[in-house]
């Protein structure tokens, strides 16, 4: 028994290689404690959203009408009355069937749009989205009550997701092949779109396609690096790096994204839909130079209402972990900046990002 | 035609087959709930030429569906004593050109059975490793949901040398499960004597759907076609794809009988194939090929990537890229400081985009001195160095099609030193010692002079090693400072021919070599002071009526 037991965490392998083995089996041990620490990690994530159910108040619940194999899409939100009916139409057409959202604090209306939506079930919170871990645990909690089992999409009300054959093939079809390939969750890259020109100048209009008002985007500028606790590609890069973070480029916003999981109640997202626990589903690349199945949340932050919204969180402070350090990019943004630059790319769709490698096909033709 | 879920389309397609005057044996998979079992079974009433064959529970890779194949086989000579050709098919699999087209097709070849049947040692088909061992080891454990005991038995076998006999008579092929058999074979397989012996072997087989049929055909049949008329292409791990909407044109071009898998929700796939306006075909003999070759290219995406692109789900581990890079490039160390125009004259000559230093400490020096330069990249010296590598291989593969080359020397920032070094597409020229030159020209302090030496000999001879080690794939040529100066047209003619321009012909024009005019007396004055700088090769401490005999070097021409 002790022999298999060795065998198990790899010590008989260890035992083998003798004297040259004494550094590999403190990687092991050092692995072993890392997965055991992820794994309280997790459980403590879990319990903490647990807790924080009470910050929710179910405004309305239809939950009860989800069906056994319905894709649901996860949201929390605040002042999105603008962007919402794209969202909804968008989801919708590729098959969402069910939307849980947390709306936290609006006080624009978004509440009374998503009440009157018959397939949208609305918590609301007045609680600290910060002290939630910016959303997070209210969303792992409904996650656990009504995601288990479900194909689960956790979005944010600025992401579109298109992923390739997206115009052709739903969700579903997406889902299905996951799930025929054994695959449990779906990697996107965050892509900042924006305009050109000053940020304020073209009015967005609610229920356009954003894309349309912010077309440009940034193609080549991606800088990747393999997280080494949580296993994941952490991706920094695009306009926000290139304008906003070029002397401290540590700080540039994380785009790497795990936003469509095949839920099970044991599992938790880390830190925004950027990292999620068990570590497996983070491995959502290829490491012997192939290619997985890709998609990409085409992130609509620059619509004109960003002045404003810079304004609010400057005063909110609820959006980062370290707020101070992020003051001079609220405030630049304030400014209503033009991001555009002559080498900036025009969005054309789903191939071309195919074709740029943002995101790739993979094998599925 | 076996049936496991989706039964709504297996409905439509099996009254498709029987509309076209086929009688259908369906099978459904045992793991189906009865009562749905029944429900459906309910809905062929109207239909006598539709019958169900007992059930045998279907796993991938068991036994379960050679049985089940046996069982409608078995059922469908007994209960249609006129049917010449029993085509295997799923619930998946759709028509795709009139159920006329396959008969009269089938007509004119009476005794022909299109089984695809090959030996295991000539076909590179087998995902995973298993092919011959398919028949020589027993698998009693279930692979999708034992894989360790699987794994681990299959070692246990190995090591212990356990080999099955495989029963006289028969040697293993194998091929893809959907067959289409005439009478004559199916029944003389289903009757032989042999059969018990024959189906307890199978029946420890692994994957015995690809191997049972396929490889008894081979003692009966008549004439066997080795080829499956269903269309069925499978990934790299051997599972099978599965076909859209969107795949309609594809498909339609095609000219194949029958094709799998098919998405169940694929509506404009089913309206369109089945549908009474289904649209003949021009009577041809099935062309996969372009279907083939776009399946190919997808599972070489899949396997291999696209060489020199980092992107979210393509990180290659190290030495694991495929290409460091995604096409060639070319980097200059020293040029720029032994030529006064080298970058314009690179530029005219190679009509490549000619960078400056591309690293350098304060500011990256794209083509023109842009601020962004091709996919956005910034011309900021600190984001460049957060990830040094990135902005080498963001760059290459931002230009594909177009030739880069840029300047690098010990005075810029080295992250990338081992990147190059190690990268095929890497075409590096280095003239060592150069640095020296700028230096040379300035005036500094000598102090100040002989540390900034001091440490850029230091950082180039690093560099050097790194191009000199094993590990060092690019092209790489190395001159001291004394060789190049030598024979500098020779030099550039090599390194000109490896960039690759169109022209044949010989440079006809040459930079302008700077005024080396008392450098080796500057080199001399650094040891004097204890620094020995000895990248730049021996150079004459040039006693100075030698050098006045030859004043500016003129360009000239090389013949």
């Amino acid at each position: 028994m002790i022999a298999g037991l060795a065998a198990r965490i790899g010590l008989d392998r260890v035992r083998r290689r003798g004297a040259a083995g004494a550094a590999a089996a403190g990687r092991v041990w050092a692995a072993a404690r890392l997965a055991y620490w992820l794994r309280w990690k997790r459980r403590r994530l879990l319990l903490r959203a647990i807790r924080k159910r009470r910050q929710l108040r179910a405004v309305t619940d239809r939950t009860a009408g989800i069906a056994p194999e319905a894709i649901l899409a996860f949201a929390t939100l605040r002042n999105e009355v603008a962007r919402l009916p794209f969202f909804l139409a968008h989801y919708r057409a590729l098959g969402v069937a069910h939307f849980l959202i947390v709306d936290n604090g609006s006080d624009d209306g978004t509440l009374a749009l998503l009440c009157d939506q018959p397939d949208v079930s609305v918590w609301s919170t007045q609680a600290s989205y910060k002290l939630s871990r910016f959303g997070m645990d209210w969303l792992t909690w409904l996650h656990w009550r009504h995601g288990h089992g479900h194909w689960c999409l956790t979005v944010d009300a600025d992401e579109i997701l298109v992923y390739p054959h997206w115009e052709t093939r739903p969700l579903s079809a997406l889902t299905g092949w996951l799930d025929g390939e054994g695959l449990q969750s779906f990697g996107a890259l965050m892509l900042d779109m924006y305009p050109q020109g000053p940020l304020d100048a073209a009015p967005y209009q609610p229920g356009s396609d954003p894309v349309a008002s912010l077309p440009w985007f940034d193609a080549g500028n991606y800088m990747i690096q393999r997280h080494p606790v949580y296993d994941n590609l952490w991706i920094q890069g695009g306009v926000r790096a290139r304008l906003f973070f070029a002397d401290n480029p540590r700080r540039a916003p994380t785009l790497n994204k795990v936003p469509l999981v095949r839920w099970n109640r044991r599992f938790a997202y880390v830190s925004s839909t950027h990292q999620i626990l068990p570590r497996r589903l983070n491995r959502v690349y290829d490491t012997l130079g192939g290619e997985r199945m890709s998609g990409v949340l085409l992130h609509s932050k620059f619509l004109h209402m960003i002045a404003n919204k810079s304004r609010e969180e400057l005063a909110r402070r609820q959006h980062f972990e370290n707020s101070d350090l992020y003051t001079p990019y609220h405030e630049a943004l304030m400014q209503s900046p033009d991001l555009w630059c002559p080498h900036s790319t025009k969005y054309e769709g789903w191939q071309q990002l195919e074709d740029i490698g943002l995101m790739s096909k993979g094998n599925w033709v | 035609m076996l049936v496991h879920t989706a039964l709504d389309r297996a409905e439509q397609v099996a009254r498709h087959w029987v509309a076209g005057g086929c009688p259908v044996v369906i099978h459904v998979d045992r793991k189906v709930p009865r009562a749905i079992h029944d429900a459906f079974a309910a809905r062929f009433a109207d239909l006598p030429d539709v019958c169900f064959s007992p059930r045998h529970a279907c796993e991938w890779g068991t036994w379960g569906i050679v049985a089940a194949s046996q069982a409608a086989a078995e059922m469908m000579l007994a209960r249609f004593p006129t049917v010449r050709h029993v085509y295997l098919s799923s619930g998946s699999c759709m028509p795709l050109r009139p159920v006329a087209e396959l008969r009269r097709y089938l007509d004119a070849r009476p005794t022909t059975d299109f089984i695809e049947s090959a030996t295991t040692a000539d076909v590179p088909w087998t995902v995973g490793g298993l092919s011959e061992e398919r028949f020589t080891l027993r698998f009693p454990f279930s692979w999708k949901r034992h894989r360790k005991l699987f794994d681990r038995y299959v070692d246990l076998q190995r090591k212990v040398g356990f080999r099955r006999r495989i029963p006289p008579g028969i040697v293993p092929h194998m091929g893809s499960q959907w067959w289409c058999l005439t009478r004559r074979t199916l029944s003389a397989i289903l009757q032989d004597p042999d059969r018990k012996v024959y189906d307890r072997y199978f029946r420890k087989v692994w994957i015995p759907d690809e191997s049972y049929f396929q490889t008894l055909s081979r003692l009966y049949a008549q004439s066997i076609e080795s080829r499956s008329l269903t269309l069925s292409k499978f990934d790299f791990q051997g599972k099978p794809h599965i076909f859209y909407d969107d795949h309609l044109q594809l498909l339609r071009r095609s000219d194949c009988f029958v094709a799998r898998k098919i998405w169940p929700q694929a509506d404009l796939l089913y309206k369109t194939f089945l549908g009474d306006d289904a649209a003949a075909m021009k009577g041809t003999e099935p062309n996969p090929g372009k279907i083939d070759r776009i399946f190919a290219k997808a599972v070489e995406r899949r396997t291999r990537g696209r060489p020199g692109l980092y992107m979210q789900s393509r990180f290659p581990r190290d030495n694991w890229e495929n290409g460091v890079t995604s096409s060639p490039y070319s980097v200059f160390e020293g040029f720029t400081e032994l030529f006064e125009d080298f970058e314009p004259w690179l530029a005219r000559i190679t009509g490549a985009r000619v960078h400056g230093h591309l690293f350098a400490p304060h500011q990256v020096e794209f083509e023109g001195r842009q601020s962004t330069f091709n996919g956005a990249l910034s011309d900021n010296a600190l984001l460049r160095d957060y990830n040094g590598r990135a902005f080498l291989t963001n760059l290459i593969w931002n230009t594909r099609g177009e030739r880069q080359c840029f300047q690098f020397g010990p005075g810029d920032s080295q992250f990338i030193s081992w990147d190059i070094a190690r990268d095929a597409n890497a075409q590096i020229s280095v003239i060592s010692g150069a640095w020296a030159i700028p230096l040379f020209q300035s005036n500094r302090n000598f102090a100040d002079l002989r540390t900034e030496a001091a440490m850029l000999q230091k950082i180039e001879s690093e560099h050097l090693s790194a191009l000199r080690s094993p590990w060092a794939k690019g092209r790489i040529r190395i001159w001291t400072l004394a060789e190049f100066v030598e024979s500098p047209m020779e030099a550039l003619q090599q390194v000109l021919d490896e960039v690759g321009i169109q022209e044949q012909r010989r440079l006809s024009e040459v930079p302008r070599m700077v005024d080396l005019t008392g450098f080796g007396q500057f080199l001399q004055n650094l040891k004097n002071q204890g620094m020995h700088p000895y990248l730049m090769g021996d150079f004459p401490v040039d006693p100075a009526p030698d050098n006045a005999q030859k004043p500016a070097r003129k360009p000239y021409l090389v013949r």
